[in-house]
């Protein structure tokens, strides 16, 4: 059974860049121990902490993508929690949320397809067609004002 | 509740222009501004997906107190504002957002 997990962890600023290269191979061993797949590595570089982890104000943010099973999610949390350059991480499981999103998406494409055929349109939006660039808000808005000076 | 605010604001549209007729009736005074109906972000966007490492997106939804906010003030939907607290709080965890103001 193979589920994607996305993981993101903190590692603290005092690292250098060589270790947190060493901890991502170290990840990647373990994933590759356990029949896992990575699918992305994502450095987001360092950032500044939202509050303070510890007594640390900045952080390297790393994101991994992994395919793998439950097993293989509970080492590396493991892993990370023994690990002192890491000051924070966090594990979410992302293939459900995926596929809601995607039958949503497809959902409403095809439903806004179904409408502008039945319009007699062509089922895909044209370029240079619809009120883009014009804030929705505010033609609210103004048409609102408009009613009321009219009565 | 909800329904008495809408009934209020369908009500509030006559009300200005009977203020108007009678040269700022009683009731003008009361209910002076038009409040336009609040609806949600996500829905009119049509943002599927609310992701927690997406700050940009989530910074409005947490004012300067760092608190969560309320569906009846920025008029999300139930189904996008359980979304959003998810995302905000998994954002929190990654030090993304705070959890207090200083």
């Amino acid at each position: 059974m193979t589920r994607k997990y996305e993981l993101v962890y903190i590692v603290s600023p005092e690292a250098t860049d060589a270790q947190v290269a060493e901890l991502h191979t170290q990840i990647e061993s373990i994933v590759q121990r356990m029949n896992g797949t990575l699918e992305k590595t994502e450095n987001w570089g360092r950032r500044k902490l939202a509050y303070e982890i510890g007594r640390h104000k900045e952080g390297t943010y790393v994101l991994e993508l992994i395919n793998g099973g439950g097993e293989l999610v509970k080492e590396i949390e493991r892993r990370l929690k023994v690990s002192d350059l890491v000051i924070r991480q966090l594990t979410v499981r992302v293939d459900e949320e995926q596929g809601v999103i995607e039958r949503t998406r497809a959902k409403r494409t095809e439903t806004m397809r179904r409408r502008r055929v039945a319009r007699g349109l062509p089922p895909d939006r044209q370029p240079g067609e619809g009120q883009r660039g014009e804030p929705d808000d505010d033609r609210d808005d103004r048409f609102d004002v408009g009613a009321e000076d009219m009565r | 509740m909800n329904g008495k605010k809408s009934f209020g604001g369908g009500g509030g549209r006559g009300k200005p222009a009977a203020g108007a007729a009678g040269a700022q009736g009683k009731d003008g005074q009361r209910r002076p501004m038009f409040r336009r109906r609040k609806v949600c972000k996500f829905c009119s966007d049509k943002i599927d997906d609310i992701n927690y490492k997406d700050v940009k997106l989530l910074m409005p939804f947490v004012p300067e107190r760092a608190k969560i906010l309320p569906r009846r003030i920025s008029g999300t939907c139930a189904m996008h504002q359980r979304k959003l607290r998810t995302a905000l709080m998994r954002a929190r965890q990654l030090a993304l957002i705070p959890y207090t103001a200083e």
